[in-house]
């Protein structure tokens, strides 16, 4: 089983050839978005962190940016500084420069202001779009690629069959030598016993169930008050109106995205994975942060589950959008790529729709465009900021 | 496929409606390859979930083989169960800060 991709200095692969604009700042923000709106084949990686953080919240963003910039799907970098920010767009650049790729970088303030700061920006994007554009994709393994699962706007059917039929392509992904995560660790409440007893040692499984039990002791600190604990119930009005009650009920669907294979480990935040296998990381639902964890640790494809409905798509990953919920599919037809409602209706098997997903993964990974893609969507781009309980539990500088 | 209601695992105490369901139906709900017969008492939404059993307040609610919450009221077999009668024992408060521990 074989991809078409862009072999990159490092070894890595990636199944896009984007110029990225990375400010090193949020002040940056609209002027990389401007400059990357010059040229096509740019992106910008839009956010709002990089200045006024300390500690683990600062290495977390400068590492999350750093492996975004070192990403393979990304051929070549501007980065857009202000001047005087925490995260220097010198340590940036810097940052991912090793990984071998033509790496540029202006800032703002030496620029003379934004106007002057765009011109330059969008003369070099230009010129690095150019150089890149001679690329030419190679066939790789499986060994090569790295497969996000991620779930947003979820209903009934996410968990009963569009999350199990992303399992069967996690578990093919898996077969066939590859890698996928799972994240969003504050849905995952009430399955850390079935999620353990699938790692591949007790280490593994200690460090699922302490990541979950960390989730577990913010939810706890944040619900003190009377106002919030009426709060807690971690599932939105979508979800309750699709017909799910409790988080833990979301939770028990949602892992099912996982497949069955075993955990070869669990990644901290935007960490990249250290060999092929199946991963949980370290990250809270939001499906943006969640997303550009899994998408800085490596993964070059977005499988995205939804059962309500959601646009949403990323800068330098495609998303693939399966919906479990036919009616869903026909109304938003403009956003979801593949439906697996069938299997509810007895016309498809789960196994059917898996193949289905594992094929539509090949096809996007060597090229083929998402509709989030086509549509223009970089939504989930989007920086955690780290609870107290992971500063208190990780500390600072284990992260580096 | 003629069952309006599915059960995700034999030991489950809810079904998932696979279409809207109305009060006096009798629904056909589809347990593994089998099929058993529930009459409906509430209005139950596409997606929603109904009981399969009686379940005291206090009681385990049980989807996918697992606890998904608890009962707060009593439910009778054909009920709607949702955020009005079930609540989560896990992610708030005191009671999910143990669950974890």
């Amino acid at each position: 089983m074989k991809f078409w991709g862009y072999p990159r200095p490092d070894g890595r692969v990636g199944v896009r050839n984007l110029v990225a604009v990375i400010p090193s700042v949020y002040c940056a923000t609209g002027v990389a978005r401007r400059i990357a709106a010059q040229v096509e084949g740019a992106v910008a990686l839009h956010h709002e962190v990089g200045c006024s953080q300390v500690g683990l919240d600062l290495e977390i963003t400068a590492r999350t940016l750093k492996n975004l910039g070192k990403h393979p799907n990304v051929g070549a970098v501007l980065v857009v500084g202000l001047g005087c920010e925490r995260l220097k767009a010198t340590e940036l650049a810097e940052g991912i420069a090793p990984s071998g790729k033509p790496v540029e970088m202006i800032t703002i303030q030496e620029s003379g202001g934004s106007l002057k700061a765009l011109e330059a920006g969008a003369s070099i994007v230009r010129k690095l779009a150019q150089e890149i554009s001679t690329m030419q994709r190679e066939e790789f393994g499986l060994e090569k690629l790295a497969v996000a699962t991620e779930c947003g706007g979820t209903d009934a059917f996410s968990g009963i069959v569009a999350n199990p039929a992303v399992g069967v392509a996690a578990d093919m992904v898996i077969a066939h030598g590859g890698t996928v995560m799972i994240s969003e660790v504050t849905e995952l409440l009430g399955t850390e016993h079935l999620l353990a007893a699938r790692a591949v040692n007790q280490e593994v499984a200690d460090q699922i169930c302490k990541v979950i039990w960390l989730s577990e002791t913010m939810l706890a600190r944040v619900s003190e008050n009377d106002a919030s604990r009426k709060r807690g119930a971690l599932i939105s009005t979508g979800n309750m109106e699709g017909g799910v009650t409790t988080v833990v009920e979301k939770a028990l669907g949602g892992a099912r995205k996982a497949g069955t294979s075993k955990f070869s480990g669990v990644l901290k935040y935007g960490e990249s994975y250290p060999g092929p296998g199946l991963y949980l990381m370290d990250t809270p639902g939001h499906d943006a942060e969640s997303t550009t964890g899994m998408v800085a640790g490596g993964c070059q494809v977005v499988l995205f589950t939804t059962g309500r409905g959601t646009p949403t798509g990323h800068p330098i990953a495609p998303v693939i959008k399966i919906t479990g919920n036919s009616f869903t599919f026909d109304k938003m037809s403009d956003n979801l790529d593949i439906n697996t409602g069938q299997v509810v209706e007895g016309t498809k098997t789960l196994q059917e729709a898996g193949e289905e997903i594992f094929r539509e993964v090949l096809a996007v990974a060597g090229g083929k465009r998402t509709k989030a893609e086509l549509l223009g969507h970089d939504e989930l781009m989007s920086v955690w900021r780290p609870w107290p309980e992971h500063e208190a539990a990780y500390g600072c500088g284990q992260w580096a | 496929m003629a069952e309006q209601a599915i059960v995700i695992d034999p030991r489950d105490s809810v079904a998932v409606a696979l279409a809207d369901l109305v009060p006096g139906q009798m629904c056909a709900v589809k347990v593994g390859d089998g099929v058993k017969s529930v009459e409906i008492r509430e209005k139950i939404p596409f997606g929603h979930k109904f009981a399969l059993k009686r379940i005291a307040p206090g009681e385990n609610v049980l989807k996918y083989g697992e606890v998904i919450g608890e009962s707060t009221a009593p439910v009778e077999p054909g009920d709607w169960v949702h955020v009005h009668n079930l609540v989560s024992k896990r992610g708030k408060g005191r009671a999910g800060q143990e669950a974890g521990q």
